[in-house]
């Protein structure tokens, strides 16, 4: 760090011209990076931390500009410069990869032809080598049959490798600096180890310098050199990741650090103010666990199949010159587990793995095409989807949804979205008798009661959360399905939460079906786990002793891939 | 690609199947006495009864179904009482001057609402966005009709710059031998540059007030086609990697907002097909519009009927060249055939 | 429990109290937006034309004089006089009815019928939706002007089929606009969650369904207006449904259209000009209404 840093923003505000004024996305900030440094910039949704890094590389959108301070880049200032020299600069000495990267890329042209467009762009390529320069780009990110892919549209290849050709692109110039905005985002934790350690190992050996934006503080911590934290457009602090861990400084990162699910934290270690008394109170001694007794839910050789899209038309079956039939795709194939009583089961596994589609299942909104479902002694899974909601049945199996804001009916206010379960199948009547039980749940799951006569787009997403969680629990079911109910909310919104849910299920005595792909947090509230996999169950077990000791090689995949920052 | 057609062909079939249906009904539910419509005025009942039995309206329903489509395949449509001719060789000889007359519109149209768009989207707020909005606006408000006798009240009643709205060609230039019935094109095959100037001093008009009509749909995806792509992921990383300008809006945007454009044609085609009617209405244009509506006049149903299924037959073969040019830019709808 | 809450931030943005009422709501969006309020003063005109009109006119609309014939505007006569004499202001006027009613009349009958069929189509699918969607676009294979001649000229030459004619070519789009609505509104998590409250299907589709959809069906409905008035109008301009000497703005653009060429302009330019300010302004309202019922857009 002796030499000047490649780049330095010094002081930088950025407005944004909106309906009610002008609102700075980002004030005053300072940031530094050194060559070959790599440095994370972390905050939650509205930090500014994007807004950062479109500023640096000017492509902020129409109503958004620099309204004060300085951008340095080795040594050209990228606030004066003129658009044709910014155009110059972007793609060959600074390149950016975004999230979603299958919508980062051009969807109507070759991926091949898209690399070649920035070679030739930046006159690092001839059309004659332009062809021969794009394959070796792709060779570089590891992509396999690089000629063939070169040839491939963006809808023809999975999100990871649609990842790679972005980073190829990026890099296909050598730029100094690459610029990463939640690259991993919305990817599968395994693909986001292999895009991350490509993203480094490349980085490294051309001593490039990164920055890495991202809202996730372990991904950062175990990639980058330095952190900067973003809180509401200011940095917080900025510090060296293995500090930053160590000895956070700023409430606001050691609050969101706390709030961030670990190896070896309790449940209540993520809210910022837990009592000390409230850390023995553990989630491993589960208190209502009943041992004896025969199991609340258990589900045997469970199968769900959708039939492939039909081969060939109405016309070739009956001209008799349809193609044979293909299999149908089984998206759950022959799984069987049960539940006991006051336990959290965790179904964990990838994007597709059958896990969502299983709890559809269990819960009743999805026909199974084979398999029994057995709640209480009575096999469910033979009562049709349509008619469940009819039987006295439905109001003991409960859920709470992935996406809080999708699951309110936008016209019902809060109150009348949790009585919803009550009016239709409760027998509480009256409207001082149905007031009193809506404001009992809302105290519940913490919602304040005055927020209880406004509209979902009234409130905010972890109220729109717990709006979600007292409609499950109206009726107190037996079970209650999660399935990722905390996917869509921030850490620190998640961490209480998680807590919240744990409170209800050990108050109420419910038993969980904890749908989830991030396994850190399955650690917390889980009593016992299943693996899933292509519709299959590849390992099954204590929470323990399936993340402690796993012993599918999938397993340990998936364990290994987690960031795991430096504690 | 071949492989593409012929799975956009075999979606046609339903909707001719449907079209034919559906016209069939229409000849079938004429108010009153079919046969005594086909009859004339001054029919006896005699007469109606054999013309009754000559249609075959005494048949069953299916059956006469059956014989409809046969004489649909041998291109019967039926005589017209106005003319005295089949309306199979009436329709075909003034299908030209529509064809021509709906395709110079369209041509212009396309001209002025492509840049239009784009600009407006790219320059979002300039005036030319406020001209572009105007224009959307404004141009579904205006009756075609209406248009038109505007046009002609100023450019041949004030101005005198246009000849009279009657027709074609005036009465002192003579037709070129026909090629392809476009006499636009036909002039200019014969070498005849004077025929080729009143061809296009008399569809100057009727052409143009077509081209306002279907300005405002056009205009108004292209805006917003190129405003939702410009503010696509994929547009943010060319202009990340530095592409050039033209790269960025040309190759990148430019490309991809087409495709919804292309998918509003197949409504623009809708109603230039209808608004024709009223054009040829309004310039005496000898086309198949006019040739309707004289029949509507006249209560001669089976041009009507006639134009009605050209009409949709026209529609149908121009669907499908739509969706073929759609395959053609995206290679999403190519490959999945 | 309470010490959970506290971590949680206040929400950032603004939120209107849950009060804020329509009527609040419509003078804030006139407000940011003077077009949407020229818009609806246009339509308060039109319906008080409408209802009014004929009461209020100078003239009889049907009572011609041939002394005055063919008179250009004037102080006596606005919009000056046509070929019979007849004051082209006072048919103007009386004309906004039945046009109105016309669409007015199309659009509800197409609301009713095509709304019903699109929603039971994307909310029940299978079977109901194959039907009603081939009949869709069996509609849509024709260029819908020309298929409306067709059926006014198969069913009888009259207003009434006008309006069929006109509810009939409309079909599709509601069809299409409340069938994808319903579609992706099924499986909607709140659709869901309804479900495992022990709603039964049509429950679902009365309670959760349909009210989310009527605010996107009455944007429709105003946007379709003004075609459903072009339309009528295209129709009675080539002779088709209205009949002289029944005042209509189609009719009497195309009584107009004769002396055109000898420069009796206004004959068929205030008519005209009636029928584009109502398209006009029929458009400009389904922008206002859908500003006026999007949900994200009130606070």
């Amino acid at each position: 760090m002796a030499a000047s840093p490649l780049l330095e923003v010094r002081n930088l505000t950025v407005e944004f011209a909106t309906r009610r004024g002008k609102v700075q996305a980002v004030k005053s900030i300072d940031i530094s990076v050194g060559k070959g440094e790599t440095v994370a910039i972390v905050g939650e949704s509205g930090s500014g931390k994007s807004v950062t890094s479109y500023a640096v590389v000017r492509i902020l959108d129409r109503a958004g500009r620099v309204a004060e301070g300085s951008i340095g880049f080795s040594g050209i200032d990228l606030v004066g410069a003129s658009e044709a020299q910014m155009r110059d600069l972007r793609g060959r000495e600074i390149s950016m990869i975004f999230q979603n990267p299958r919508a980062a890329l051009n969807p109507i042209r070759k991926v091949g032809k898209q690399i070649e467009d920035v070679l030739l762009q930046h006159v690092q390529a001839t059309r004659a080598t332009a062809r021969e320069k794009a394959i070796a780009a792709l060779e570089k990110v590891r992509i396999a049959r690089p000629q063939e892919r070169y040839d491939a549209y963006p809808f023809e290849l999975s999100g990871g490798m649609c990842q790679r050709i972005v980073i190829a692109l990026a890099l296909a110039c050598q730029p100094q600096l690459l610029i990463a905005d939640e690259p991993t985002t919305g990817l599968d934790v395994t693909t986001q180890k292999a895009v991350m350690d490509l993203i480094v190992e490349l980085t490294r050996e051309r001593g490039m310098s990164t920055i890495l934006i991202t809202h996730d503080l372990g991904l950062a911590a175990a990639y980058c050199d330095k952190v900067v934290v973003m809180e509401k457009g200011r940095v917080v602090e900025t510090a060296a990741a293995a500090e930053i861990f160590r000895n956070p400084q700023h409430p606001y990162t050691r609050r969101l650090m706390k709030a961030t699910p670990r190896v070896g934290m309790q449940l209540r270690d993520l809210l910022p103010d837990a009592p000390p008394e409230a850390m023995t109170a553990s989630r491993t001694s589960v208190p209502n666990l009943d041992q004896g007794g025969a199991p609340l839910l258990i589900v045997e050789n469970l199968v769900k199949e959708y039939p492939r899209p039909a081969a060939g038309s109405l016309l070739a079956k009956l001209t008799g010159k349809a193609e044979p039939e293909k299999p149908a795709f089984r998206a759950v194939d022959g799984i069987g587990f049960s539940v006991r009583r006051g336990e959290t089961l965790g179904l964990v596994g990838e994007s597709g793995c059958g896990k969502s589609t299983t709890s559809m299942m269990v819960n009743r909104l999805l026909d199974p095409t084979a398999g029994r479902i057995v709640f209480d002694g009575q096999d469910i899974g033979s009562i049709p989807a349509r008619q469940f909601a009819l039987t006295p049945l439905r109001r003991r199996i409960q859920m709470v949804f992935q996406d809080p804001t999708d699951s309110l009916n936008p016209r019902f206010t809060a109150e009348r979205a949790i009585l919803d379960p009550v009016l239709r199948m409760g027998s509480l009547r009256g409207r001082d008798a149905l007031r009193a039980r809506c404001e009992e749940l809302a105290g519940l799951v913490g919602l304040p009661v005055e927020l209880i006569d406004r509209f979902p787009h009234q409130l905010s997403g972890g109220q729109k959360a717990r709006v979600g969680i007292a409609r499950a629990i109206a009726l107190n079911p037996d079970l209650v399905i999660l399935d990722e109910p905390t996917a869509a909310l921030d850490v620190s919104v998640q961490a209480v939460v998680l807590n919240l849910l744990e409170e209800l299920r050990q108050r109420l005595r419910m038993s969980y079906i904890f749908v989830s792909h991030d396994l850190n947090v399955v650690r917390l509230l889980c009593d016992r786990v299943i693996v899933m996999r292509s519709g299959r169950i590849v390992e099954e077990g204590t929470a323990e002793a399936v993340l402690g000791a796993p012993q599918a090689d999938y397993t340990r995949e998936l364990l290994t891939a987690i960031p795991h920052p430096p504690l | 690609m071949l492989g593409l057609i012929i799975a956009r062909l075999k979606t046609t079939i339903p909707s001719i199947l449907g079209v034919i249906i559906v016209t069939f009904l229409l000849t079938r539910v004429l108010p009153g006495d079919t046969a005594a419509y086909f009859a004339g005025p001054a029919a006896t009942p005699q007469a109606i009864a054999e013309i009754r039995s000559k249609l075959g309206l005494d048949q069953p329903l299916p059956v006469q179904f059956v014989s409809y489509v046969t004489a649909l395949v041998k291109g019967d449509l039926g005589q017209s009482l106005t003319t005295g001719q089949p309306v199979t060789a009436d329709l075909a000889q003034r299908l030209p001057a529509s064809a021509e007359l709906t395709l110079f519109g369209l041509l212009i149209s396309m001209a002025i609402a492509l840049p239009l768009g784009v600009l407006a989207a790219v320059r979002q707020g300039s005036w030319i966005d406020h001209l572009c909005r105007i224009v959307a606006t404004a141009g579904v408000s205006l009756p075609v009709f209406f248009t038109g006798l505007l046009l002609v009240y100023v450019f041949y009643f004030i101005l005198g710059w246009a000849p009279a709205p009657l027709g074609r060609l005036d009465a002192f230039a003579s037709e070129p031998p026909r090629v392809t019935g476009f006499l636009l094109i036909d002039s200019l095959v014969a070498r005849d540059p004077e025929t080729f100037r009143a061809a296009l001093s008399q569809i100057a008009l009727p052409a143009l007030t077509l081209a306002i009509f279907s300005l405002a749909p056009i205009t108004r995806m292209t805006r917003a086609s190129m405003l939702a792509v410009l503010g696509a992921d994929f547009v943010r990383t060319a202009r990340a990697s530095g592409l050039s300008t033209r790269a960025v809006i040309g190759t990148y945007a430019f490309r991809n907002a087409m495709l919804p454009v292309v998918t509003t044609l197949g409504m623009v085609f809708s109603f230039l097909l209808g608004a024709n009617v009223l054009v040829e209405k309004v310039f005496a244009w000898p086309g198949v519009g006019s040739y309707a509506v004289e029949a509507l006049i006249a209560s001669d149903y089976a041009p009507i009927q006639g134009f009605v299924l050209t009409m949709a037959i026209l529609y149908v073969a121009l669907n499908l060249a739509i969706d073929i040019l759609y395959g053609v830019i995206d290679p999403r709808v190519r490959l999945e055939a | 429990m309470n010490d959970m809450s506290k971590v949680e931030p206040p929400p950032l943005r603004f939120e209107a109290p849950p009060s804020t009422s329509l009527l609040a709501h419509a003078r804030h969006i006139v407000s940011e937006n003077p077009v949407t309020g020229l818009a609806f003063g246009l339509f308060a005109l039109i319906l008080f034309a409408a209802i009014f009109g004929p009461l209020v006119v100078p003239y009889d609309p049907l009572a011609s004089n041939t002394s005055s014939a063919l008179k250009p505007p004037s102080a006596a006569h606005w919009f000056g006089t046509d070929q019979l004499g007849r004051d082209i202001f006072s048919r103007v006027i009386a004309a906004t009815r039945l046009d109105f009613t016309i669409a007015v009349a199309s659009v509800a009958l197409v609301f009713l019928l095509g709304g019903l069929a699109g929603v039971a189509a994307g909310f029940f699918g299978g079977w109901v939706d194959t039907i009603i969607g081939r009949v869709a676009d069996t509609i849509m294979a024709f260029p819908l002007f020309v298929l409306a001649m067709g059926i006014v000229a198969a069913l009888g030459n009259s207003v009434t089929n006008i309006v069929i004619a006109t509810a009939i070519i409309n079909f599709p789009l509601y069809a299409r606009v409340a069938r994808a609505e319903a579609n992706v509104r099924r499986e909607a998590g709140f659709v869901q969650a309804a479900r495992l409250s022990g709603n039964s299907e049509w429950r679902l589709l009365l309670t959760q369904i349909v009210p989310n959809i009527m605010p996107i069906m009455a944007v429709q409905m105003s946007l379709t207006m003004g075609y459903a008035i072009l339309n009528a109008a295209g129709l009675s301009f080539i002779g088709l449904g209205v009949r002289p000497p029944t005042p209509e703005w189609g009719i009497m653009v195309a009584e107009g259209a004769s002396f055109i060429v000898s420069g009796e302009w206004w004959i068929a330019f205030f008519p005209g000009l009636a029928l584009m300010t109502a398209v006009f302004c029929f458009n400009l309202l389904g922008d206002g209404v859908r500003d006026l019922v999007d949900p994200q857009r009130r606070n």
